[in-house]
């Protein structure tokens, strides 16, 4: 069975060190923070907050309160606020250790394309550009193929890029992928998923 | 000299010109200046450009200058929220530049701190970089991004006292100290004006001599995206 979105969560959640800062995108990758556990881990939301909180009960919501998919959110006691030049010091700078994406496509050189579908789709890449360019380590989170059942890990993206060679590792629903010299190799795949199932709904070329 | 205006309108008299280039705080409608937008609105002034991050939702913010056609191009990293704006854009109307979200943040506060430009890996190999100086540096690339120099910022923050020393309340910060800084003329509206002396020198969180003209107002805040949790039974 392939991994479902809090599976793939948890698993992106175990590539997580005690004491690291890290960025969480919107999706499944803002799941993740379920799964840390024991872990000392501190979200930055990149509009200007280190430690967040949980969603707020119902009647607490604060509108000067907010994470940067615009959602009201909590603070903790270790909560720090800033400005958005600061916030992305901080990510340019190297000091958020991991950022957790979402992907529209990943090619086998780490190249990511997650912001923009021309003639369609026009929002604007927000901070991903930034992220994928400053942080320590880029993980992709994402369904394996798209809704037609293509493969999402290409040997080359076809959409405008958000960053060239950033990605370092790729987890899907159906396993866990690093991006290495001269393509993708094969770290685990999900229970009940085989190596042979993984290289065929993978177009990008799978490396030993 | 005395920064305190009675009312928005009253504190753009005189800053507001056809084709100028505004600085604007605010993350999606959280910290933005609601009443000084109004007033630009009521100004009728148009072709503007506006740097802010996002350009408000249909009928608020941002979204109400989309609405009577004042702005001509936004320079913004994300515009996901507005059926208006995409209108317009499609149609050929309405300009846009997008930059990355820190790019942004970084061209803003190079302005107000006299850098007219600085490299950045951001967007190295993307659309971004196309027509822009690429420098090296230990075997990485860079690209270079010019510092914002606005005719004017408008933005909010939480307290003011009366010489513009700034306080702001959580993520309402956001972009509003970077676009404070780099208008030849900032004007700010604060929810409470506060006696001089009363904000701790140590918690100011931006110094006055960035603030031009301040205003005092009722906001009405709202929230984009309204997320709870229940709560569990005891």
């Amino acid at each position: 069975m392939p991994w479902d979105r809090n599976q793939m969560a948890a698993r992106a959640a175990q590539e997580l060190e005690d004491g690291w800062y890290v960025n969480l995108g919107i999706g499944i990758p803002t799941l993740v923070a379920n799964y840390v556990g024991d872990k000392d881990i501190t979200l930055q939301s990149e509009n200007g907050m280190l430690g967040m909180g949980p969603f707020p009960y119902e009647g607490e919501e604060d509108p000067d309160l907010i994470n940067a998919g615009k959602q009201t959110i909590t603070e903790l006691a270790r909560t720090s606020y800033f400005d958005s030049a600061t916030s992305f010091g901080m990510i340019r700078g190297g000091k958020i250790a991991a950022a957790i994406l979402g992907a529209m496509e990943v090619a086998e050189n780490g190249d990511l394309a997650n912001w923009m579908i021309p003639g369609k789709l026009i929002k604007g890449m927000g901070g991903a550009m930034d992220l994928v360019a400053g942080v320590g380590k880029v993980i992709v989170v994402m369904d394996h193929t798209n809704k037609h059942g293509d493969s999402k890990v290409l040997k080359a993206c076809t959409l405008p890029l958000t960053g060239k060679g950033v990605v370092d590792r790729i987890i899907t629903n159906l396993g866990v992928l690093d991006v290495v010299d001269g393509g993708l190799k094969i770290v685990e795949t999900a229970e009940g998923v085989s190596a042979e199932d993984l290289r065929a709904a993978t177009a990008a070329t799978i490396v030993d | 000299m005395k920064k305190v205006y009675g009312s928005a309108a009253e504190a753009l008299d005189g800053l507001l010109h056809d084709g100028m280039l505004i600085a604007a705080g605010g993350f999606g409608l959280c910290g933005i200046p609601e009443l000084l937008i109004d007033a630009v609105v009521e100004s009728g002034v148009k072709d503007l450009t506006v740097a802010s991050n996002n350009c408000g939702v249909d009928g608020f913010g941002l979204g109400k200058l989309l609405d009577t056609k004042q702005i001509k191009k936004m320079m913004s990293s994300y515009v996901g929220e507005n059926a208006e704006f995409m209108r317009q854009y499609l149609s050929g109307e309405l300009e846009l530049e997008f930059n990355p979200q820190g790019t942004l943040a970084e061209r803003m506060r190079a302005g107000g701190s006299g850098i007219p430009g600085f490299y950045t890996k951001t967007g190295v190999g993307t659309v971004i970089a196309e027509g822009k100086e690429v420098k090296n540096w230990a075997g990485e690339d860079y690209i270079l991004e010019e510092g914002i120099f606005a005719d004017l910022s408008i933005v909010k923050a939480w307290k003011a006292d009366d010489t513009g020393n700034l306080v702001f309340r959580k993520t309402a910060r956001n972009f509003n100290p970077p676009a404070a800084m780099c208008g030849k003329v900032c004007v700010v509206e604060v929810e409470e004006i506060v006696p001089r002396g009363s904000l701790d020198p140590d918690h100011i969180h931006l110094p006055g001599i960035y603030v031009h003209r301040i205003i005092q107002g009722e906001h009405e805040k709202r929230i984009e995206q309204r997320t709870t949790r229940k709560r569990e039974d005891a």
